[in-house]
């Protein structure tokens, strides 16, 4: 039985409502009026998301087998004939094709629901800005791009929407851009993407040569036989014996697109953008640097589960760089003042978990952790924009404090997202934390111990935060303390709506050990199963300590919790005592481990300092010493030849017309002009004559 | 109309030219007939080369369009032309930026009108002539004419420097040609030395080029490389480009830019990958220096972008960084990255093409190009900062951009035969958008520095009517390049045969999958391959 309907016929419609609005608002939005610039571009994502939501029902009213709907609807770069490194011979095709199933339901009700919260919330938030209008087309722009990811259905249109989120990244980030630091923040965010955007190319290059296909799978569609799919190609090179389980092609797949990923997703080493990106409008920071894009690399290595699982090497990879960074960033969130840098930090961290969870073969689990993120991380990225509109665009948390009774609604929403957070039941970020590290155990203990120290660190950064800026002594500014106001209803109803998304979130993934039915999981199994021996083991594996690790985890963040306490609350000066007991340490974490200094000193100055050098080399070897020196040679020959010609060959004809010269010189002497001297000679020559014929006469007569 | 069903590409070929005498004749004294008239010429020649989108058939291999007539009986040079999907586009680019590049003038231009709108038309017909002629003296004529009204439009209408640019450019490139010469003339006398008729007919000669023993080609190859690698220009023969862009008046820039360079791309694919030897050794030894001076030219061309200070000159080096990647397509021998070449050529055309005309924009109102004279215009300019956004966007390969399909397709296509070389081109692809991203920032971010930027007026209609085309094409190419792919479908394929002899004809795939998209490509006739070419399996 093949799913169908009306919007699971229309799938290609979601992404195209907010690209009409984008290109609407980018084209003519300046004449418009804010209201109608409101509704336009938030009315076009709610449809978007009714298309959605209608889609994934008409969805689930098949069975699981059954659950895919792909549509394809023009050949998109029809490259022409290629070699597989095996030596056939195929067409390459990339189309422009949408595939919604399990994996791409989950991520499309995602973006386009919280989207179209931030998008509500955006209206109070940035109704006061200029380029109103500016800012809801390139937020448009970035629905379309995102769709177009998690919906397209081959690498190379995934790479589309990935390049695109990066653009509206860039834009976004940069959208006050007569501030400095903002438009270097777009730049920097768009050029490390790039780093990893180039290792996302040359994976897909090697898919490409590999499997003969980009496309996911061809399930879903009309015709499946007649069309390829990386699933397939991959079953039928397992099952043939060209590819192994391990094989090194497929490691080296499944890291080149981790690369990207790591970019995308900022992980280490490529995660310095992501602070950075702070300098955008908050809600921007929400929907595009927490809830959306900055996942898209944790979906794509979900989507590419069915060879991940065959690159164990690979996975390892993953689980190690998730954990290392889940771990490096929470630190760097302890010391930060400005309020969304730790938010920036925060999301760093649990990027970091989704990838441990990938990398262990938690594929659900991490996709999971990515949607009840997306809840409360958009929440708490809301709740302190509306914690700086209420201060007057005050973002250093030592000019706060104080402010639970000021802006309640704000307030305790906020709380609600931070318990999330820090993984308290029954709250969504205690189910999905929780799977992770019961598999991570299963997997490594080590890897567990990480992801445990993970949790305590973000409960108490997480409360020291909320500390800082709602309870104890106001600090504020007194000229902002009486602009205090709680914020309008476009900017309420969304932290509502999300901080109960945040409380039930997790529900639907609610573990069997608790007696739940874990309905998310089994949602995703289609896409994420198991497809080799040993990933089948690992998940069936029991859950002998799952109740351990579960104590073990709420007791970290309740530790955590209490930690933050009795430092921001009950004894004030215990931070800077411990500041002061170790000030290396202190001043190392305070400057983010002065990773950015040594990137700029390490790559950023030296590219530059090659590039001023290639420069001087252009110009005075290449162009100095090979062309304008072949023009001095040139010009130097043709002197040497304008010597030669004036004094050798010229100077021969001249010796020539000198000798004769010379030689002609008596003859010339006699040649005076002089009559008298000609008579003189005319006689001398007559007697000489006579005198010879006469001797010859003498001769002759003898 | 008999003209235009059998002389189409005369038509095409000589309008520019007809408009030029015509111009001859108008009195100097009537000043703005000269533009105007010039403008006419521009808009007709490429209102002729439109009907070539109709006529010329995508799937038919080999040249449409032929025309031929006696020309010089004695040496057997003849008056024929002829096109295929690979000149078809580079044609209709060059109609397209001429027309483009002379309305740009209307008031760039104001001394020696007559002059510059003759030249202009001049050097429209020996450009349209090298893509079209299909014999080697016509070809070698027409290329060394295009140099004569290049000369003088940098010489005449240029900046500061603009005699040292124009005679750097005239000399450098006629050193190049003089070798070209000497290879023609040996591959004619070579040919007829084997019993063919005294002929510079290009099929027939680059048919008769297969029976030449290797060493020969050798010498041929590397007579036609230096004349080309000039033109394109490849690393290390580049440094003319920087002073030619930088001193040329706009609509030369982006003549040269857009179609001039293409020059030598064209020259390669045509005449020189059939004199790449048939000895596997030598030929991959040859195929390794042109690609190492590619993926220089990338890297070193994106570097050294870095660092300049003019922006005509940082649009310069991107142009050895861009055309880096079109002669690494052209020498990885391989469809997909030959037929990649040929589009990023194309869209060079257009993305670099139109960043000239904006600094162009720029030169008119501010008279400087440099970049620390300008910084925040987005403020007083924001319609001119969209469209220099997205032209930046296309040049850096943003994916639904033109760009991105071209390096993406010559990348896959080069990984296909070294893994190296794509990774070495993936680099350059950063690097380009770390320079153009910080050229944008710096011209167009921030708060307005000077005051003379303060007031600086929006793009005027004039200019909308030049940028707007080429962004409507970048939008095309980067989301429907299909038509564009099915141009090039052919005379990729017949080129690809005859170089990597049995690329298609290769085990078709048996996946079942993907048994539906093996399309007849595969088992095609290779109807246009040289005849020995015979199916040796794949080369790896």
């Amino acid at each position: 039985m093949t799913p169908t309907g009306y919007f699971l016929g229309h799938i290609w419609l979601i992404p195209l409502f907010p690209l009409a609005t984008a290109a609407l608002m980018l084209l003519l939005g300046r004449r418009l009026s804010n209201g109608a610039v409101s509704v336009l571009c938030v009315g076009s994502v709610f449809v978007a998301f009714v298309h959605a939501a209608g889609a994934v029902l008409q969805l689930l009213a098949v069975d699981p087998a059954h659950r895919a709907v792909q549509i394809i609807l023009f050949d998109w770069v029809p490259a022409g004939p290629m070699h597989t490194s095996a030596g056939q011979v195929v067409q390459f095709v990339a189309d422009w094709g949408l595939l919604l199933d399990p994996l791409s339901s989950v991520m499309v009700l995602v973006v386009t629901g919280v989207g179209f919260l931030i998008h509500l919330y955006s209206i109070g938030y940035m109704g006061h800005e200029g380029g109103y209008y500016r800012y809801f087309g390139y937020l448009n722009l970035f629905m379309f791009a995102m769709l177009t990811l998690v919906l397209a259905n081959n690498l190379l249109l995934l790479f589309v929407g990935w390049e695109g989120v990066g653009l509206c990244s860039y834009l976004l980030i940069g959208f006050y851009f007569l501030k400095k630091s903002a438009a270097d923040a777009g730049k920097k965010a768009f050029i490390v993407n790039r780093i990893g955007d180039a290792g996302f190319l040359l994976g897909i290059f090697l898919i490409a040569s590999t499997l003969g296909t980009i496309r996911f799978t061809n399930q879903g569609l009309p015709d499946p036989a007649a069309y390829s799919g990386i699933l397939q190609a991959l079953e039928a090179a397992v099952h043939g014996g060209a590819l192994a389980y391990g094989a090194p092609v497929l490691t080296a797949i499944g890291l080149l697109l981790f690369v990207g990923a790591v970019g995308k997703s900022a992980q280490i080493p490529l995660y310095v953008w992501l602070p950075d990106a702070m300098e955008g409008p908050t809600p921007v920071s929400a929907l595009i640097h927490a809830a959306t894009m900055v996942t898209a690399g944790v979906y794509m290595v979900a989507r590419m589960n069915a060879l991940y699982q065959l690159a164990p090497a690979a996975l390892e990879v993953v689980a190690v760089a998730g954990a290392t960074t889940a771990v490096f960033a929470a630190t760097m969130g302890l010391a930060q003042n400005d309020i969304k840098k730790v938010m920036a930090y925060s999301t760093i961290s649990q990027l970091g978990y989704m990838f441990l969870a990938l990398g262990v073969g938690a594929f659900s689990a991490g996709i999971f952790h990515l949607m009840t993120h997306a809840f409360f991380k958009a929440l708490l990225f809301l709740g302190s924009g509306s914690v700086i509109h209420a201060l007057s665009g005050e973002q250093d948390m030592r000019k706060m404090g104080g402010l639970w009774g000021r802006i309640p609604v704000t307030a305790k929403t906020f709380l609600v997202g931070t318990i999330a957070i820090a993984g308290i039941p029954p709250l969504a970020g205690f189910f999905s934390k929780d799977e992770i590290l019961g598999k991570a155990f299963e997997h490594s203990p080590v890897l567990w111990v990480v992801g445990f120290v993970t949790a305590g660190l973000t409960a108490f950064y997480m409360f020291r935060l909320v500390n800082l800026t709602f309870f104890g002594a106001s600090r504020v500014a007194h000229d902002v303390e009486h602009h205090i106001h709680e914020s309008p209803g476009t900017m309420t109803v969304p932290l509502v709506i999300l901080a109960a998304l945040s409380v039930v979130g997790g529900w639907i993934g609610w573990p069997a050990a608790l007696g739940g039915g874990n309905r998310f999981e089994k949602f995703l199994e289609p896409v994420v199963a198991a497809r080799t021996v040993e990933h089948a083991e690992a998940a069936a594996h029991g859950g002998a300590n799952e109740y351990l690790l579960m104590l073990a985890s709420v007791g970290v963040a309740l530790a955590g919790i209490w930690l933050a306490f009795q430092f921001y609350l009950r004894k004030p000066a215990t931070p800077e005592k411990i500041a002061a007991a170790a000030p290396w340490l202190y001043r190392l974490i305070y400057n983010k481990y002065y990773v950015d200094e040594i990137y700029d000193a390490m790559f950023v100055n030296r590219t530059k300092d090659l590039g001023t050098a290639l420069g001087v080399f252009d110009a005075k070897i290449v162009d100095g010493l090979g062309v304008d020196g072949t023009g001095w040679l040139a010009r130097f020959t043709s002197s040497v030849s304008i010597w030669w010609d004036k004094w050798i060959v010229d100077g021969l004809v001249n010796l020539t017309g000198r000798l004769v010269r010379m030689l002609s010189y008596p003859v010339r002497m006699l040649q005076t002009g002089v009559l008298s001297s000609y008579a003189l000679l005319i006689v001398l020559g007559l007697l000489a004559l006579l005198g010879y014929y006469g001797n010859l006469m003498r001769h002759l007569a003898r | 109309m008999g003209l235009f069903e059998n002389h189409l590409l005369s038509v095409i070929l000589f309008t520019p030219l007809a408009g030029a005498i015509l111009l001859l004749l108008v009195p100097r004294a009537w000043d703005d007939a000269h533009r105007i008239l010039g403008n006419v010429f521009g808009v007709l020649g490429f209102v002729v080369s439109l009907p070539l989108l109709a006529r010329f058939h995508a799937g038919v291999a080999g040249y449409q369009f032929k025309e031929s007539a006696e020309w010089i009986p004695s040496i057997g040079a003849r008056y024929t032309l002829g096109i295929d999907g690979i000149s078809f586009l580079l044609v209709l680019l060059t109609t397209l930026l001429g027309m483009i590049s002379i309305l740009s003038s209307w008031s760039a231009i104001q001394s020696r009108k007559k002059e510059y709108y003759i030249l202009f038309l001049l050097l429209q017909t020996g450009m349209l002539g090298v893509f079209m002629a299909l014999d080697f003296f016509l070809f070698y004529v027409f290329w060394e004419v295009m140099l004569v009204p290049m000369y003088f439009l940098i010489g005449v209408w240029g900046s500061e420097r603009r005699l040292y640019a124009a005679i750097k450019f005239f000399l450098y490139t006629l050193a190049g040609s003089v070798l070209m010469l000497l290879a023609i003339l040996a591959v004619y006398f070579n040919a007829a030395k084997a019993g063919a008729p005294y002929t510079f007919d290009v099929p027939t000669l680059l048919a008769a080029v297969q029976q030449f023993p290797d060493s020969l080609k050798v010498w041929l190859f590397w007579g036609f490389f230096f004349a080309f690698a000039i033109k394109v220009p490849m690393f290390p023969f580049h440094t003319w480009l920087p002073d030619a862009h930088t001193e040329a008046p706009t609509a030369g820039s982006v003549i040269l830019a857009g179609v001039l360079l293409k020059m030598g791309t064209y020259g390669f694919i045509r005449f020189s990958l059939p004199l790449l030897p048939a000895d596997p050794a030598l030929r991959a030894r040859i195929i390794h220096i042109v690609i190492v001076l590619s993926l220089v030219g990338i890297i070193y061309g994106a570097l050294v972008c870095m660092m300049q200070k003019d922006m005509k000159r940082l649009i310069a080096y991107s142009s050895v960084s861009h055309l880096g990647f079109c002669t690494l397509g052209i020498f990885a021998l391989t469809p997909h990255a030959l037929s990649g070449s040929v589009l990023q050529q194309i869209n060079h055309g257009i993305s670099t093409g139109a960043l000239f005309l904006i600094v162009g924009v720029l030169y008119e109102r501010r008279h400087t190009r440099l970049i620390s004279e300008f910084g925040g215009l987005s403020t007083p300019m924001p319609n001119f900062a969209a469209v220099y956004l997205i032209i930046t966007l296309s040049s850096l390969g943003m994916p639904l951009l033109n760009g991105f399909i071209g390096e993406f397709t010559i990348l896959r296509g080069a990984f296909e035969v070294n893994k190296a070389w794509a990774a070495w081109g993936a680099l350059g692809v950063i690097l380009g958008a770390a320079y153009l991203l910080w050229l944008f920032q710096r011209v167009m971010f921030g708060p307005v520095t000077k005051p003379e930027n303060e007031k600086l007026p929006d793009l005027n209609w004039r200019e909308y009517a030049t940028l707007l085309p080429l962004v409507a094409l970048a939008f095309w190419i980067g989301i429907y390049p299909k038509p564009f792919f099915r141009y090039l479908e052919k005379p990729v394929q017949e080129i690809v045969e005859r170089v990597n002899p049995g690329y298609y004809k290769a085990e078709p795939a048996k996946l079942p999958a993907a048994a539906a998209e093996t399309q007849p490509a595969a088992t095609a006739p290779a109807s246009g391959a040289a005849p020995e070419a015979q199916p040796i399996g794949t080369a790896r």
